[in-house]
């Protein structure tokens, strides 16, 4: 022991960030995917693209779609840098979104890891402004009209949202200080903010005596990192860049027309990271849609770590056997109701003909919003009686069936929505109408 | 012995309200400064007046002499933003192009005699009046004025309302 201390004196700073010696239950590849890693990953990826699309991008109206088509016809390999930021920002929400998953179903965020749920939530907020931000920068038709129909979602907020708004375009329209605005944001203050939250989530998993694992599992050896762990991380990091530049070759980013604030074109929609919000515009009163929902989400991700739970469950896939079955069945109604409201709602369901003379804040917004909330509770309470479940696993179903329900939104947004934000077939859309993913 | 202890504890006391008392101080102005910083740093990022230019709100735009606008007619003013309305019975508006839903630039279809939303299909008739929904409320108007039968409109504010009526029609 002595003598491995000695050898491993300078490296005090990178134990604090990454463990000396693992449990071999920990190793296993199901038990986190990777997904933190390939996340990490990702952040440098972006970091080295980023700052090579720096030397060439110039952040005013009049030279940045400039700037970009010179990037992607003169600059050698220009092309594919500027892919590789742009799907590597998207790759990020993707594999972000899937690690708070793993790190809910396997109830990895209460107790001594209470606190890093929450710079993990940050570090999402950051990724999502990072992404956001961006969007705008090339200034083509996709990028103005999406950040224009995103920051007029502002208008909704009551009270400070219209101010909101103002401060982020910097004016009454998107322009000049706009495009400033965002630059700052999405190569200096998000950088920043990362770089100070992601050491900080790493240490907190040290503390925490390393990833989640279940109870029964205490006695399991451990083994050096040296090479146990670290060779599994090389190989998914190098499978992480490799699918990049693999996605990158096969797939450009996409490059519209100069933008052009007199021409919306048809149908317009936000990125597809919000398309599932932009999807709740279609059935609920903007209020509810932009504000009410999103607040209750957040609400609700952030309050998450005060669960009580009935018995030790953390590092446990999914709480138990009894919760993996109810998750099933929860998923499968989700994937039938959801599809079913959307079509009923386009095309039958009308509350403000059925009861006229409301006001459409309480037809399209309040009524709805309760009757949801009365079918929530109604499902938890019989899920939780025909399974004889637990609290948590209660919560859990209706967890898998709200987070279902908006995947089926978000799929809808970007690939069931045509001319007109009408409901339409894939095959039936062009490229240009499916653009948000282009 | 017993003053003695007393007088001591007394002195300790006042030493330790002091140092409470400067920590709260200390406490308090952070708060103080921090509360100021923010001021600043929003009061910072709050947009500029811009110089009015072609291609931006904020100015009086003479668009012609009345007789140049055909009865039911609809005139698109890009550099102002706004199309110039000249209604059946010879009134006139000044409806801005941003839609009231999200902000997408309503084109006016001739032929439907409306304003179709590319976006998500809002749509509106002559006045900016809703005739389905998304939209929340009538297209927004800038004021008209009418100076020797000169038709100009003042871009600087535009108006929310929440109906048509006909106080918001200009006449020569």
């Amino acid at each position: 022991m002595t003598s491995v201390h000695a050898k491993n004196k300078n490296k005090g700073f990178i134990y604090h960030l990454h463990p000396p010696r693992v449990s071999q239950n920990a190793l296993k590849y199901t038990h986190t995917w990777g997904l933190g890693g390939s996340a990490l990953v990702l952040v440098l990826m972006q970091i080295v693209t980023g700052v090579l699309l720096l030397f060439v991008y110039s952040p005013t109206p009049e030279a940045a779609y400039l700037s970009i088509t010179v990037l992607q016809q003169d600059v050698l390999f220009g092309r594919l840098v500027r892919n590789l930021h742009h799907w590597g920002g998207n790759f990020l929400i993707f594999v972000i979104f899937f690690h708070m998953l793993r790190v809910f179903f396997t109830g990895a965020y209460n107790g001594k890891r209470k606190a890093n749920w929450w710079i993990g939530l940050g570090l999402f907020l950051c990724v999502l402004i990072s992404n956001f931000t961006g969007y705008l920068l090339p200034l083509d038709q996709l990028s103005y009209w999406a950040i224009t129909i995103c920051t007029n979602m502002f208008e909704y907020i009551p009270y400070i949202g219209t101010m909101i708004q103002k401060i982020i375009i910097g004016g009454a329209e998107i322009g000049k200080a706009t495009l400033s605005n965002f630059f700052a944001i999405h190569v200096a203050l998000v950088p920043m903010c990362l770089a100070i939250l992601m050491p900080f989530h790493f240490w907190q998993v040290r503390k925490a005596k390393g990833v989640i694992s279940p109870a029964d599992t205490k006695g399991v050896q451990k083994v050096p990192s040296v090479p146990h762990l670290v060779t599994r991380e090389a190989a998914m990091a190098l499978a992480v860049i490799a699918a990049l530049f693999l996605f990158s070759v096969l797939f450009n980013a996409p490059l519209e027309d100069k933008a052009n604030p007199g021409l919306s074109p048809n149908p317009t929609k936000a990125p597809w990271y919000f398309s599932g919000l932009q999807e709740l515009l279609q059935h609920f009163h903007p209020s509810i849609a932009v504000f009410v929902i999103p607040f209750l989400i957040v609400l609700g991700l952030i309050c998450l770590p005060y669960l009580k739970f009935e018995k030790a469950t953390g590092g446990i896939w999914f709480l138990s056997e009894n919760g993996r079955r109810m998750g099933v069945v929860s998923a499968t109604i989700a994937l039938v109701f959801a599809p079913m409201m959307i079509v009923l709602d386009e095309y039958v369901l009308n509350i403000s003909r059925l009861l006229p003379g409301l006001p459409t804040v309480l037809a399209n917004g309040l009524i709805p919003v309760v009757l949801t909330m009365i079918f929530l509770i109604g499902f938890y309470q019989s899920m939780k009686r025909k399974y004889a479940a637990s609290a948590e696993e209660g919560i859990q179903a209706v967890f898998i069936f709200l987070l279902v329900s908006f995947v089926v939104l978000t799929i809808t947004g970007i690939w069931f929505r045509g001319l007109g934000m009408a409901l339409a077939w894939p095959w039936d859309l062009t490229v240009n109408q499916i653009n948000s993913i282009k | 012995m017993i003053m003695a202890k007393d007088q001591k504890e007394k002195s300790g006391q006042t030493l330790e309200s002091r140092r409470g008392f400067l920590k709260k101080l200390w406490i308090g102005l952070g708060f103080v400064a921090l509360i100021e910083m923010a001021g600043l740093i929003v009061a910072y990022l709050r947009p500029k007046k811009q110089k009015p230019d072609a291609e931006t709100l904020g100015r009086i735009i003479t668009a012609g002499p009345a007789d140049d606008f055909e009865k039911g007619s609809v005139t698109a003013f890009r550099r102002g933003q706004f199309y110039l309305i000249r209604l059946d019975d010879g009134g006139f508006m000044a409806l801005s192009r941003k839609c009231t839903h999200l902000g997408c630039t309503v084109p006016w279809v001739a032929s439907e005699k409306k304003f179709i939303c590319p976006c998500h299909s809002s749509v509106f008739d002559i006045n900016g009046a809703v005739l389905q929904s998304p939209a929340p409320r009538p297209l927004d108007v800038f004021a008209v004025m009418i100076e020797n039968s000169i038709i100009k409109v003042d871009t600087n504010k535009k108006t929310k309302r929440s109906g048509f009526d006909k106080s918001q029609v200009v006449y020569l």
